[in-house]
């Protein structure tokens, strides 16, 4: 198991070093010049902008750039915004915030996609069955936005359930409809590859066994047939992480929160290459651990899994 | 004629090589179908499939030729007469059919010319995607060792970036974003997973006895890949690409929602979702018809995906 790890956080290495260089190299070298930018229509200094070029290093060679960048993001320094803040300081006041809404979305994700898949898959071929397909196929359709915009025209501004926009991201109860809007697609497919291996399962030798052994319909559901069907469920959780950072930047916009979806979006119109990065960045390493993670929790699943 | 009749079965049975025991019968019916032919023979009973298609049809023939729907310009905008003005359910296929939206222009005129970008961006970066990731899946898998590592280790660094986010940054470097621009962005992002499963079925196809049989005959290496290989590990392929292309159709739109993707002279739901969305308190039309033309769209494409994974994915039969 240790070994196993080991292994994998050394294959890692290669895949971050790769993933963040590409990242870098797309905000970097492609067309435009962020620091002329900054004076939108107006003549610019040519002094100020040199002066301003070197103190970001934008005078350097690009893999002088990208070593220094990589250098001081092992030392913990994500650089500093154009307008004299530390990155750092930008995401550690918004990563909070998207992490409480992407949990919130997770948590809706898991019960709802798993209860409906669950639900439809016990009943193959059936009525249930069939409607928890179409709207899972509707549900699907419907981009996050469009969704996200009817959800609060709908439920903020016609009935006046909630508000439309989260002033206060510690309260859950207002982050329920942005994550619940976030959650829709993932917890569509989500129901699908459930209901897909329950069905599939429910005819493995061992659902009979346990039927002839007569145990409890609940134990049968519960333990044996939901245990044996997670794995493709869970595969799939691990790598929706990085759907949902997608769709966090839409949510976020469409109710006004302040995460860290927010702040790479403000950070690509104003073209500030080290918000993007460092963002960019922090994903890629959340994205890697989870998808080890999720290899670890097929053993926990699967007692046949052994990680040698 | 007994002496014909079995000349005839014989001849049938060399010409087909999966011919089983049952096709001496004579009887065409009873003719064991290939996998294609299997898979049709499921797609033509499918109402699913059959609602898919045609929907896709009018939409492509929209997408062909708009002018033939409407006879309204999408970009003349008439703000004194016609700002937002509110839609005339009745009025089948005239200019006011949607209402206007806030620049005075007929929501169904847009509505009706924005179907071309959205087909475009989908079956253009379908099939960049299938060309692409199919080709470097073939070619790692077929020949594994180090182009085979190669290839893996570029898959794995191009998976690691979340694909609405990597195609967000790529295109905010291009000021004039045209439609083969956000064709190529989405397609530089999206190769990978076509990659992985041609990859993984092309190992699958090349370990089969065939492959060995065709090989002892002297069969060379482009006709092995071409003649044998792919056409037996293309299905997964077919499945995962139709799959995609609802959801390539929803992330154009999404990009251009945000102001990332399409730009204005081009005519895309996104765009117009945007702006319809400001007015969404009082005029909420705006925004509706478009999106819901584009959930119908890319509802077709993935209604289509799934009649076709279920026809070819015998473990789901």
């Amino acid at each position: 198991m240790g070994r196993y790890v080991a292994r994998r956080l050394l294959q890692m290495i290669p895949v971050f070093i790769g993933t963040t260089l590409i990242i870098f190299l797309m905000v970097h070298i492609l067309p435009g010049d962020p620091i002329r930018a900054m004076w939108g229509d107006k003549a610019a200094d040519p002094a100020q902008v040199a002066s301003l070029r070197h103190e970001f290093g934008l005078d350097q060679p690009l893999w002088k750039q990208y070593v220094d960048y990589m250098g001081n993001l092992f030392q913990g320094d994500f650089g500093k915004t154009f307008g004299g803040r530390e990155v750092i300081d930008e995401m550690s006041e918004s990563f909070p915030v998207t992490l409480r809404l992407t949990a919130v979305a997770m948590i809706i994700e898991i019960i709802v996609g798993i209860g409906l898949g669950a639900w439809a898959g016990l009943r193959a071929g059936k009525a249930a069955d069939t409607g928890v397909l179409v709207f899972t196929l509707i549900v699907i359709s419907i981009p996050v936005f469009v969704l996200g915009f009817l959800a609060r025209f709908v439920l903020a501004d016609q009935l006046g359930w909630v508000a439309p926009n989260v002033q206060d991201s510690t309260d859950y109860a207002q982050l329920f409809l942005p994550g619940f809007v976030l959650a829709m697609l993932s917890m569509a497919y989500v129901a699908r590859l459930t209901r897909t291996t329950f069905a599939e399962n429910l005819r493995a030798d061992y659902m009979r066994t346990a039927m002839a052994k007569g145990l409890p319909r609940r134990r049968i559901v519960g333990v044996h047939l939901l245990r044996n069907s997670l794995i493709p469920v869970v595969t799939f959780l691990g790598t929706d992480v990085g759907g949902f950072i997608g769709g966090a930047v839409v949510t976020e916009g469409i109710f006004n929160v302040q995460g860290v979806g927010n702040l790479l979006f403000k950070a690509l119109q104003q073209r500030e290459g080290s918000t993007i990065v460092g963002v960019v960045t922090v994903f890629v390493l959340v994205i890697l651990v989870i998808n080890l993670l999720v290899d670890l929790l097929y053993a926990v699943l699967d007692p046949r899994i052994r990680y040698a | 004629m007994p002496d014909a009749t079995k000349t005839q079965t014989e001849t049938e049975a060399v010409a087909d090589a999966t011919a089983a025991p049952s096709a001496a019968t004579g009887k065409t019916q009873d003719k064991p179908r290939s996998l294609w032919g299997d898979a049709w023979f499921d797609l033509r009973h499918r109402p699913m499939f059959w609602i898919s298609s045609i929907l896709l049809l009018i939409l492509l023939v929209i997408a062909a030729f708009p002018g033939l729907f409407t006879g309204a310009d999408p970009r003349d905008g008439d703000l004194t007469n016609h700002f937002l003005t509110k839609p005339e359910l009745g009025h089948f296929f005239q200019p006011d059919w949607f209402g206007y939206d806030g620049q005075g222009r007929s929501i169904y005129a847009r509505v009706i010319y924005g179907t071309r970008a959205s087909i475009l961006v989908g079956v253009g970066v379908t099939a960049a995607v299938t060309l692409v990731g199919g080709l470097l899946g073939m070619l790692a898998g077929y020949f594994g060792g180090w182009l085979d590592s190669i290839i893996s280790r570029v898959t794995d660094i191009f998976f690691g970036i979340p694909f609405l986010l990597g195609a967000m940054v790529v295109l905010n470097a291009f000021a004039d974003r045209k439609v083969y621009v956000v064709i190529l962005a989405l397609a530089f992002l999206g190769w990978t997973s076509i990659c992985r499963v041609m990859r993984s079925s092309v190992i699958t196809a090349k370990q089969a006895d065939y492959v060995t049989a065709a090989r002892a005959l002297g069969a060379g290496t482009s006709r092995i890949l071409f003649r044998h290989v792919l056409p037996n590990a293309l299905a997964p392929t077919i499945v995962v690409a139709t799959i995609a292309l609802g959801g390539y159709i929803s992330a154009e739109a999404t990009l251009s929602f945000l102001g990332l993707g399409l730009a204005d002279p081009t005519i895309s739901w996104g765009i117009d979702i945007a702006e319809g969305s400001q007015a969404i308190r009082d005029n909420p039309h705006a925004l509706l018809f478009p999106a819901g033309m584009l959930s119908l769209t890319v509802f077709a494409f993935i209604m289509l995906g799934d009649a076709v994974r279920d026809a070819l994915d015998p473990k789901l039969r």
